[in-house]
């Protein structure tokens, strides 16, 4: 493939293959063929030639748009059948095309060249595209190097020229000229790309009693090089593994800060806390099914519309509980987590009977998939930086509620002193029942986030009781507080654990930590100053 | 002691209704052949497992359409371990001693079948196990009519080092900590050694049941692919967590043309759970799938859409056909062919009569009962995921395989191949 590359980019330095007749069938027909070797020839003769008919056959391959039909090759654009050799429209269209399809290293083949095409190209947003296509899988790309040279020539643009420097670069490794090699491996040491120090780790690597580079400056160069890269991927790695710590951590905290109220400040141990939050993954999943049968064009907003629908149907659900199972319960701790632990099984069961008793696909709307680059190494998926923002705001939220309305002063007073505050005219009861439904809402919340990233089935909840306990516990009990830094810091010191043990090693530790800390100290990291002893 | 005294009470009243129904099922016994299935309808496997039994359902449905086995009808007994190991000793038990079965059919987890097999040797029973499993395992009350890892694990793996699969040469070993993956990647391991692979190119990862955070996993992946030389990734996660890891997976950006995730446990049941937009390239190994073409499995397919629509299945319009479906379906089928060259349901005529028994399954080719091991003679696809949850089929062996239970990479197995 690579010598028919070079070929290829001879022959646009020629000027050659402006005017042409049809694909050759011996290559459809190649493309065609169950064969490997056939295909990726075929590929390869389509590359060779360069011209428009073939550009828009590989792009039709690339997008896995060619389908044989009968004897003959089409183009299936939509409603319309192209003919593959000339781009000509088939009518009538042929019926039920068979799709070609590509494996991974043939549709590496056509992706690079694709943009080995376009890197000459007019349209500047198609050179870059180009550019960092070939960045991203040209390997050691020893064949392109005319072309590199080519195009560096005419670029212009002060986006694509570094692109096409490095590219160049990582092309000349391979050079026979020890001096260009080593300018080379000083240009790719600018670099702060994993990717390029894999390029230059086998120049220093020994084959036997001699180096693969014969050449010893430049194996010192490679050296430096990958000393300077590995210094500046040192911190992004650490970036990364703090923000996956973080990550966690938020998801933790939207999971245990609803049982904050709950258990924290109202002393009920909800076993059916976790099957709150499948209420509210559910409810994003209904979401997503009514816009995606009502709305269509709104689609990727369902998780929007979702948020005040869970906390509101999570909230109704834990009122209901707290009117006709809970509130009779209150005191007495054991009753409550064995009534709550069956609530559980009712909620698992009512979601098995409602959606089927297996799990659901709650899709990442397309302004939460994929990730911003931050570093070569370091990207952080939206999904997650959506979450922890999100959960900041749900903590900005409920510390108001708490702190500063009149509901969130009367549930603390009635949890404080439940005697006194009925005497001054609070409504304890009514409180009781508004104080588990915020509770319940804002599982319901935590449930929305975990529907974009973990999975939505009637059993989601289970996983995440005992760490919401963890997290409450550990915090000290009837502190939102606690509960926030309790979260973070097990998220954080969870992740650099495993990234140090592995996930197994890492959850018993931090059992074992939890342990230890509660035996030392059973108030938790915050505790409730005073008198009050519940 | 109120407590005690109930609890006898519903004991003895429990024991003797069990006792009647033993009795009433044996004087019906002579109309109906006693068919044990043997699938956790509750419970995290029930994912999966659920689908089997409908399948065994309709497996015997079909047979008893035409005119069932030796004359007699099958009468299948539908028991639910709910995903509990010792249960499903338990329920074996009963099915055996109590509801006197001629052949049983379920389990998925390799725990599970562990837990069942001393019950089947105590009682001379008779179990097709239809899932992909470690091997090292040979037993002669067991029939196996998923893959040995000779026909998953080690072809895929070859596949992945060849230069249609992209000449990998680092290797991530991503399993779920229990004893399947643990074991597969033990020969793996050997395997990849006696291929020339050193030991810091490999690279083995556990994670726990239902583990859902995988970033830190995709972050070290990510390290160890930057680290030179092209890396795959062979992945025995088991069950929900995949879910999570391949959303991961797709929102950090590792494409399948950089960093190819072969699996060995996710099949077309498992991706009707996931937008598998992000994930097209991905790989799976296995001895079916639904998207192959073939006009056995166009009739296989159909009958499950129909059997979805009659049974009332949740989203009845979407069913998907995968492989242990397949094993499920042909494990029936040769048991009952086995039977009719028998002429009796006795476990030992059966086992006899099992060897070299041939069906043509939708899988297009015809799979024949070893006649030493208990396994299958399989085909082997690889296949890449589509962007609507299917398989591309992208390598297939010419023909059936041969297993071999005793992995020959592992030392000491050489003397194990037979029973």
């Amino acid at each position: 493939m690579k010598r028919l590359i070079f070929i290829l980019s001879l022959a646009l330095g020629l000027g050659v293959g402006a005017v042409r007749a049809d694909v050759a069938p011996e290559v459809l027909k190649g493309l065609a063929s169950e064969d490997f070797d056939a295909k990726q020839g075929a590929v390869a003769a389509l590359a060779e030639v360069g011209d428009a008919d073939t550009a828009r056959l590989l792009k039709a391959l690339s997008d896995d748009a060619v389908a044989v039909a009968g004897d003959k090759l089409v183009i299936v654009a939509g409603d319309q059948v192209l003919d593959a050799a000339n781009g000509k429209l088939l009518k009538p269209a042929p019926a039920s095309p068979d799709s070609i399809s590509l494996n991974n290293s043939l549709r590496q083949q056509v992706d690079g060249a694709l943009a080995a095409l376009r890197l000459l190209s007019t349209d500047k947003a198609e050179r870059l595209a180009a550019a960092k296509a070939l960045l991203a899988d040209m390997g050691d790309g020893a064949a392109l190097l005319p072309l590199f040279d080519k195009a560096l020539k005419q670029e212009q643009d002060g986006e694509i020229k570094p692109i096409l420097v490095q590219l160049q670069a990582q092309a000349s490794l391979a050079s026979p000229d020890a001096a260009a090699r080593l300018q080379a491996v000083q240009t790719l040491g600018q670099s702060s790309s994993p990717a390029v120090k894999a390029l230059l780790l086998p120049l220093i690597e020994k084959q036997g009693d001699t180096f693969a580079e014969p050449d010893e400056k430049v194996r010192l160069a490679a050296q430096t090089a990958i000393k300077a890269i590995d210094g500046r991927l040192v911190w992004s790695d650490m970036a990364g593994q703090v923000f996956t710590g973080l990550s966690l951590g938020s998801i933790l905290l939207l999971a245990a800060l609803g049982l904050a109220i709950t258990y924290g400040v109202m002393g009920v141990i909800n076993m059916a806390h976790g099957e709150l939050l499948m209420v509210g993954a559910y409810s994003a999943y209904a979401m997503q099914a009514l816009f995606r049968s009502r709305f269509p064009d709104f689609v990727d907003y369902y998780v929007v519309a979702a948020v005040p629908v869970a906390f509101f149907v999570a909230a109704a659900v834990g009122m209901l509980m707290e009117r006709t199972v809970i509130r009779h319960l209150y005191g007495r701790p054991l009753e409550t987590l064995l009534a709550t632990w069956g609530l559980s099984l009712v909620l698992i069961q009512a979601a098995r009977l409602l959606f089927g008793a297996q799990n659901v696909e709650v899709a990442n709307p397309a302004w939460m998939s994929g990730g911003v680059q931050l570093a070569e190494n370091l990207s952080l998926p939206w999904n997650r930086l959506v979450i922890v923002a999100f959960s900041g705001f749900v903590l900005l939220v409920v510390w108001l509620l708490m702190n500063k309305t009149r509901l969130g002063m009367f549930v603390r007073a009635v949890t404080q002193n439940r005697p006194m505050a009925g005497c001054v005219g609070v409504p304890t009861a009514r409180i009781d029942t508004l104080a588990f439904g915020i509770g319940s809402g804002i599982a319901g919340l935590g449930g929305v986030a975990l529907s974009q990233i973990a999975n939505v089935g009637p059993d989601m909840g289970q996983g995440y009781i005992v760490d919401s306990f963890m997290v409450v516990v550990l915090g000290g009990v009837g502190q939102l507080a606690g509960a926030v830094w309790a979260a973070l810091g097990l998220g954080v010191v969870t992740k650099f654990l495993e990234g140090w043990a592995g996930a197994v090693i890492a959850k018993i530790l931090v059992l074992v930590f939890i342990i230890i800390f509660i035996q030392k100290r059973p108030q938790g990291l915050f505790a409730l100053k005073g008198r009050f002893v519940d | 002691m109120q407590n005690r005294r109930s609890f006898l009470k519903a004991a003895v009243i429990s024991a003797s209704i069990a006792a009647m129904g033993g009795i009433a099922s044996s004087a019906y016994a002579a109309d109906t052949i006693k068919v044990g299935i043997l699938h956790s309808l509750s419970g995290t496997m029930a994912i999966s497992e659920t689908a089997l039994k409908e399948t065994a359902l309709m497996t015997i449905e079909e047979i008893n359409a035409k005119g069932g086995v030796l004359g007699k009808k099958l009468e299948p007994v539908v028991v639910d371990p709910a995903s509990d190991w010792p249960k499903f000793a338990e329920k074996a038990r009963q099915l055996l001693s109590q509801d006197k079965v001629a052949v049983t059919f379920g389990c998925w987890t390799s725990v599970s079948r562990k837990s069942v097999l001393p019950v089947y040797k105590e009682l001379n029973g008779l179990l097709f196990y239809p899932v992909q499993y470690e091997g090292e395992e040979l037993e002669k009350n067991v029939f196996y009519t998923g893959a040995a890892p000779n026909q998953q694990a080690i072809p895929a793996v070859e596949y992945l080092m060849s230069k249609e699969g992209g000449s990998a040469k680092r290797f991530v070993l991503l399993g779920t900590d229990y004893v399947y993956p643990r074991t597969t990647n033990k020969i793996l391991r050997a395997f990849l050694k006696s291929k020339g692979v050193a030991e810091s190119d490999i690279m083995e990862e556990y994670t726990p049941f239902g583990h859902s955070d995988y970033q830190t996993i995709i972050a070290k992946i990510k390290k160890f692919a930057g680290e030179g030389k092209k890396t795959a990734v062979i992945s025995t996660i088991n069950g929900d967590s995949n879910v999570p890891f391949y959303k991961e997976l797709g929102n950090a950006g590792l494409k399948a043309k950089d960093v190819p995730v072969v699996a060995f446990s996710v099949g077309e049941e498992e991706l009707r759970g996931v937008d598998a937009k992000p994930l097209v390239g991905h790989l799976a190994a296995w001895n079916y799938f639904m998207s192959v073409k073939n006009p056995d499995n166009d009739k296989f397919i159909k009958m499950y859409r129909d059997w979805a629509k009659k049974a009332k299945l949740p989203k009845a319009d979407t069913v998907v056909t995968n492989d242990p479906m397949e094993a499920t379906y042909v494990g029936i089928h040769m048991w009952a062919q086995a039977v009719e060259k028998a002429k009796s349901t006795d476990t030992d005529k059966v086992i006899a009569a099992m060897g070299g028994q041939t069906f043509k399954a939708p899988s297009g080719f015809t799979l024949k009962m070893d006649e030493t091991n208990h396994h299958l003679h399989k085909p082997v696809f690889i296949g890449e995921i589509k962007a609507d949850g299917q398989f591309n089929v992208v390598w297939k062996t010419k023909g059936p395989i041969r297993a071999q239970p005793w992995s020959p990479y592992i030392p000491g197995n050489e003397s194990k191949q037979k029973l």
